[in-house]
C-alpha cells in the first residue's frame, strides 16, 4: 500500500518511514517547509536550507524511497501561526502542535497523498489508533507513557484517524533509538525537539509582538482584591500559573491567576488560588463516544506533562462541555486542551475556555 | 518500482554528450599540465584550452580572445555586473537596470550591490514576459552604468529583443549584458548583431559539463575581476584553468553549433506536439509566454485548480521530470518571481510547470506524458480543499 510519511527529519519519523519501509509499503516520504528561518529577509526565489529537511532526505535516501519538500508556509501561517499569535494577544496560552496535527498534517499534508494515490498518512508521533468493533476509530496513548503525545492529537476526527498510522505508537523512545541504529540512520542519537518549532529561542512574547504589535499593550498587574501591585508590557507575556517574569517583589511568591485581555489586567495570586475544580471547553471532538448527555467518569487532563485528574465530563450545547474534577487541579489554563481518557483511551478532548 | 524516466527539464542541466565525456577523460588522463607551465605539458594544456576558447567563441560569433572562462553562468553574470559596477565606480555611474524576471544569479548581485550603495532599478515585462523599450528608456539615467536583461527566460524561454535594448542603453552611454545560459545552444548567437558588450552562457545546459561557463566581453571593455592572484584569463580571472571542464565545454560548443538549426525544429516540432496533447486533453490550461518568440523547448503550462508542486511531485511518482520554474537548494517550490512579474496572480504562478524538451527527447515521450497527465490531474482537482484561490 502507498503510504505518505511526514517526515520531520527527527528519529521518530525517520524510524516510523523505515518500519513502513520494512513491512513492504510503497513510502513516499514528504517534509513540509513551514516557516521560513532566514529572519524573515525577504528575496527573489526564496528558499530555506532547514538542516531537519536534509536530514529526512538522507534517511529516505539510505532507505531507498522518494522524498519531497513541500512548502506549506502560507498554510501553517493561516492556520497555525495566525492562531497562536491571536491567542496569546486576547491573553489565552495556545497549543500550536494539536492545531498543526489536525489542521495541516491530517488535512493539508493528507490531501496531498492522497492526490499521490496513497490513502493514509504516517508520522512518528507516540500514540496508537485502533478499530473497534464498533466500527469507531480510537486514540490511545503510546506505549511509551512519558514520551504519550495523545493529547496533541485529540482533534483528529473519525475520517482523519481512518487515515492516521503512527508506527512507534507501540515502541517506547529507547526501541525507537535502537531501531535507528540498526537501521544504521545518521538521526538515531538526535536530540528530541523540545520547543515549538516555530520560535526557536523560546521566547514567545517577543514572537507575538512582533507578528501583532498590538499585543503589547501596556497594562496593570493586580492582587485577587483589584489592587494594583505593578505594570506589564502586554498581556501575550503572560500564561496562567506562571510565577517568574512577574516584575514585582512579594513577600510570598505571586502566580498568574487570571489574564483578561479587553483590560489588559493580569490577575496575580497565592499558589492555593491556582486551583479550581470546574472548566468548561469548546469545539470539543467526541472521539471514543458520542457527545455524553449525562456525566461520565474521566480522567481529564489539562496540559502536555499534566497528570490527569478524576471527574466526571458532559457534553453542553454548541459543541461544549464541562469537566468537575473531584480535586481542584492548579493552573487551569485558557487556550490549552483538556483530553478526556479512559485509561489509555481518549474519550474526547476540547479547548479550555 | 521500475518505471521508464522521462527527462523534460533541459533548461535546470542536461546529460553529457558521450563524445564530451570521451574528450574530458582523455584531457583528465592525458592534458594534466598546468596551462600557465613553460613546459611542453603546460603547453599542451594551454593549446587544449584555446581551442576549446575557439570552439565557444565560435558559438557565439565573437573573437577568441573576448572569452573568459568561468565556473558557470552565475560567476560569468557576477564578473559582468560587479566588474563593470566597479570599474566604472569612479566616473559616477552608480545606477544598475536588469529586468524583474532574470536569474537570481542577476537579482542577487543587483541586490548586493544595492545593499552598497548602488541604485537599482528591476524593468517590468508584459503578460508575455517581453520587455518593453519604452520600459527601459524610461528607467535609463545619466549615472546608469549597466543594463542587464536576459537573452532567454529559464522559466517561460521568452526571448527578448536585446539588440533594440542594448541600443537604447548605449545611447544612455550605459553597458549592456545579457544573460545567454538558456539560448546558447539552442538559438544562434552572434554577440556582434546583438550589439551588447558582455553575454554569459554556461556549458551544462547545452550537453557541456557542470562547473565551467564563459563570459565574453566585448574587447577594450574594462571589467574589475572579482579574483585576483595569478594572471590566467588576461588577469581578469585568476586561479589554474578547469582544463577538463574547458574542454568538454569547447567539444559540447561545436557540436551544439552545428546541430542547431535541425535540432531546434525537431524540439519545436515536438514541443508544439505537447502543448497540443495537454491543452486537448485537460480542461483549463493555458501555455504562458509569448508563443512565437520562444526558444524552441521550452514549454510553461498553467494548470488551473492545481498546485504545481504536487503535480512535479506526481509526474516525477510516474517517472517524468519537468519543473515549476527555478529549484532552489532546498529542493522547495516558490511562486514563480517570472509569472509573478508577468502579471499573474499567486495562484497562477504557483500552478505553472515547465517542460524543457531536449537531445533525448522522442514522440514516445511526449505521448506517454500526454496520456498521464490528465489523470493525475483530475485526482488533485478533486482533492484540492485548502489549496486553491483563484
Amino acid at each position: 500500500m502507498r503510504i505518505v510519511v511526514a517526515m520531520s527529519g527527527g528519529v521518530d519519523s525517520s524510524v516510523a518511514a523505515a518500519l513502513l519501509a520494512e513491512q513492504g509499503h510503497d513510502v513516499i516520504g514528504l517534509s513540509m517547509q513551514l516557516y521560513d528561518q532566514r529572519g524573515g529577509e525577504q528575496s527573489w526565489g526564496t528558499c530555506c536550507t532547514l538542516d531537519d529537511l536534509h536530514d529526512a532526505r538522507r534517511v529516505a535516501s539510505v532507505l531507498g524511497f522518494p522524498h519531497y519538500i513541500v512548502n506549506f508556509e502560507r498554510q501553517f501561517q493561516e492556520t497555525v501561526i495566525s492562531n497562536f499569535v491571536r491567542e496569546y494577544a486576547s491573553g489565552r496560552t495556545p497549543l500550536p502542535c494539536a492545531h498543526c496535527n489536525s489542521d495541516l498534517k491530517f488535512s493539508t499534508l493528507l490531501d496531498r497523498a492522497r492526490g499521490l494515490g496513497a490513502e493514509q498518512v504516517a508520522t512518528g508521533h507516540y500514540a496508537r489508533v485502533a478499530h473497534a468493533p464498533d466500527g469507531r476509530w480510537l486514540l490511545k496513548r503510546s506505549a511509551d507513557r512519558d514520551k504519550d503525545q495523545s493529547y496533541f492529537l485529540f482533534s483528529l476526527t473519525q475520517d482523519q484517524l481512518a487515515r492516521a498510522v503512527f508506527p512507534v505508537g507501540h515502541l517506547v523512545k529507547s526501541q525507537v533509538r535502537d531501531q535507528a541504529r540498526r537501521l544504521g540512520l545518521t538521526v538515531a542519537d538526535k536530540p528530541d525537539s523540545q520547543e515549538i518549532c516555530f520560535v526557536p529561542d523560546g521566547d514567545y512574547a517577543s514572537f507575538v509582538a512582533r507578528k501583532e504589535p498590538a499585543a503589547a499593550r501596556a497594562g496593570a498587574i493586580v492582587d485577587e482584591d483589584g489592587r494594583q501591585l505593578g505594570t506589564h508590557g502586554g498581556v501575550h507575556r503572560f500564561t496562567v500559573g506562571q510565577r517568574k517574569g512577574l516584575g514585582i517583589s512579594a513577600p510570598s511568591p505571586l502566580y498568574v491567576l487570571k489574564i483578561d485581555a479587553d483590560a489588559a489586567m493580569v490577575t496575580v495570586g497565592r499558589r492555593e488560588a491556582l486551583g479550581q475544580t470546574r472548566l468548561t471547553a469548546s469545539q470539543v471532538n467526541w472521539v471514543a463516544i458520542d457527545a455524553p448527555g449525562s456525566a461520565v467518569r474521566v480522567a481529564a487532563q489539562i496540559r502536555h506533562r499534566h497528570t490527569p485528574g478524576i471527574g466526571s465530563v458532559r457534553a453542553l450545547p454548541d459543541g461544549r462541555a464541562e469537566m468537575i474534577f473531584d480535586e481542584p487541579q492548579a493552573a487551569i489554563t485558557p487556550g490549552q486542551a483538556v483530553v478526556f481518557y479512559d485509561g489509555d483511551v481518549v474519550i474526547g478532548g476540547g479547548w479550555i475556555d | 518500482m521500475n518505471v521508464q524516466r522521462i527527462y523534460l527539464d533541459h533548461n535546470a542541466t542536461t546529460p553529457l554528450l558521450p563524445a564530451v565525456v570521451d574528450r574530458m577523460t582523455a584531457a583528465l588522463r592525458d592534458e594534466f599540465g598546468n596551462p600557465s607551465s613553460v613546459h611542453h605539458f603546460g603547453q599542451q594544456a594551454k593549446a587544449a584550452i584555446d581551442e576549446a576558447r575557439t570552439e565557444v567563441a565560435a558559438l557565439l560569433g565573437a573573437d577568441p580572445s573576448e572569452v573568459l572562462f568561468a565556473s558557470g553562468g552565475t560567476e560569468g553574470d557576477n564578473i559582468a555586473i560587479r566588474g563593470v559596477a566597479e570599474a566604472l565606480e569612479p566616473t559616477g555611474r552608480r545606477h544598475l537596470i536588469a529586468s524583474g524576471i532574470e536569474h537570481e544569479a542577476v537579482l542577487n548581485t543587483l541586490k548586493a550591490l544595492a545593499k552598497r550603495g548602488w541604485r537599482t532599478t528591476l524593468l517590468p515585462v508584459d503578460q508575455t514576459g517581453i520587455v518593453s523599450p519604452e520600459a527601459l528608456r524610461a528607467a535609463l539615467a545619466d549615472d546608469t552604468a549597466l543594463v542587464s536583461v536576459m537573452h532567454a527566460n529559464n522559466e517561460i524561454g521568452t526571448i527578448q529583443p536585446i539588440a533594440e535594448l542594448a541600443r537604447i542603453a548605449h545611447e544612455r552611454g550605459a553597458l549592456f549584458h545579457t544573460d545567454a545560459v538558456q539560448s546558447a545552444g539552442k538559438l544562434p548567437i552572434n554577440v556582434k548583431t546583438l550589439g551588447v558588450d558582455m553575454l554569459s552562457i554556461s556549458a551544462h545546459k547545452f550537453y557541456g559539463p557542470k562547473g565551467v561557463g564563459a563570459l565574453w566581453i566585448r574587447r577594450g571593455l574594462r571589467v574589475l575581476p572579482l579574483l585576483t592572484g595569478g594572471r590566467q584569463e588576461r588577469s581578469r580571472r585568476a586561479g589554474t584553468e578547469n582544463v577538463a571542464g574547458i574542454v568538454g565545454m569547447g567539444l559540447a560548443a561545436k557540436i551544439a553549433s552545428g546541430r542547431m538549426t535541425e535540432e531546434g525544429a525537431r524540439l519545436a516540432a515536438l514541443r508544439a506536439r505537447l502543448e497540443a496533447g495537454i491543452l486537448g486533453a485537460v480542461p483549463g490550461t493555458a501555455v504562458n509566454g509569448a508563443l512565437d518568440r520562444r526558444v524552441p523547448n521550452t514549454t510553461n503550462i498553467s494548470f488551473d485548480r492545481v498546485e504545481a508542486e504536487s503535480l512535479l511531485i506526481a509526474l516525477d511518482l510516474e517517472g517524468i521530470a519537468v519543473s515549476t520554474g527555478s529549484a532552489c537548494s532546498s529542493g522547495t517550490l516558490e511562486p514563480s518571481h517570472v509569472l509573478k512579474a508577468m502579471g499573474f496572480n499567486a495562484h497562477r504562478a504557483q500552478n505553472s510547470i515547465r517542460f524543457s524538451l531536449g537531445a533525448a527527447s522522442t514522440g514516445a515521450e511526449i505521448d506517454r506524458v500526454v496520456a498521464v497527465l490528465p489523470g493525475i490531474v483530475n485526482k488533485l482537482r478533486s482533492l484540492t480543499r485548502s489549496a486553491v484561490r483563484a
